[in-house]
């Protein structure tokens, strides 16, 4: 399966978060590599959402949609910084 | 949905009006979202193609085995309604301010949020210089082909030429980016959108010819994601 980016993910991570997200600084758990959540690695062909860390490819979110309620585990992230919303 | 325009014999423009829009930034995308009779919901990303302060387009290309753009390229027809989430996005955006040079990658219909800057950046009289690299598989397939015409383009096609084709004829590679994008000197601002294996091979392209990776903005695209 090909990743796409945090991009794709945009909409979802706004209904969860409640704001743009993809702006969001994320540190990975693992190498500590900082930067947007649209830069990361994400895979959509699952029955979740997968997220990936670009640099080490560590598994840094995953969201599942379980009767109608949204489960984000965010366990594989250090940090994640939230940005200033754009469009508010 | 108000209009279509058939762009190539798989790829449709729609225009949409959508109650409350809020305006959008040159860049961002909507989420179109259909639920069939059963509940089962398929939703899909695509990139908005007009500048901000017009009414939002989209450009949607026809994917065969496709669960959302069958719909929206071949049965959905004006005064149709559809629901739509948007606008979304605050990473691969540009506003007049945020300047350039600006570099250009489309693959495909990546092209569609790059019409989207440069007719902000028209609209905007913005001074910046922007020049798109814009592959595609061939001369028919290419979107926005006489409104690009306005623009610095330089065009790829991959898979077939037309006779006495003096342009480039193959995948964007190192070689290539180097021929045509604006020196690293000048502190270009790059965006890159397409297929996740363009993407990744046009960004790496740029951060070899030493392009600053912060200022490379991408955005990939695949059968799950959306366009």
């Amino acid at each position: 399966m090909e990743a796409l980016d945090g991009n794709a993910i945009g909409g979802m991570l706004n209904e969860v978060f409640g704001g743009e997200m993809t702006m969001a600084q994320a540190e990975c758990g693992r190498c500590g590599a900082r930067g947007p959540l649209a830069e990361c690695e994400v895979y959509l062909g699952g029955p979740g959402v997968v997220v990936r860390c670009h640099v080490c490819h560590h598994i840094v979110m995953v969201l599942v949609e379980v009767r109608e309620m949204m489960c984000v585990d965010l366990g594989g992230l250090s940090e994640l910084q939230l940005p200033a919303f754009v469009n508010d | 949905m108000t209009a279509v325009v058939d762009e190539t014999p798989r790829v449709r423009t729609l225009e949409l009006e959508i109650p409350d829009w809020p305006g959008h930034v040159a860049g961002q995308h909507v989420d179109v979202r259909l639920t069939a009779e059963d509940g089962y919901r398929a939703e899909r990303a695509y990139s908005l193609a007009s500048a901000p302060g017009e009414p939002p387009v989209i450009t949607v290309e026809r994917l065969e085995d496709g669960e959302v753009s069958p719909y929206l390229t071949q049965d959905v027809r004006p005064g149709d309604a559809f629901e739509v989430r948007g606008p979304i996005g605050g990473y691969f955006v540009w506003r007049a301010h945020d300047g350039g040079p600006l570099f250009l990658a489309a693959g495909g219909s990546g092209v569609a949020p790059m019409r989207a800057i440069l007719r902000h950046r028209r609209n905007s009289m913005s001074d910046v210089r922007a020049r798109l690299l814009y592959s595609s598989r061939t001369l028919e397939e290419v979107i926005y082909r006489a409104e690009l015409e306005g623009e610095e383009v330089i065009h790829t096609l991959t898979r077939a030429q037309p006779p006495g084709w003096t342009g480039y004829a193959r995948r964007v590679d190192a070689d290539l980016l180097r021929e045509v994008a604006w020196p690293a000197d000048d502190g270009p601002l790059a965006f890159v959108c397409g297929p996740t294996s363009f993407v990744e091979s046009v960004a790496a392209g740029l951060v070899e010819l030493g392009y600053a990776p912060g200022r490379i903005k991408t955005e990939r695209f695949g059968p799950t994601g959306g366009r």
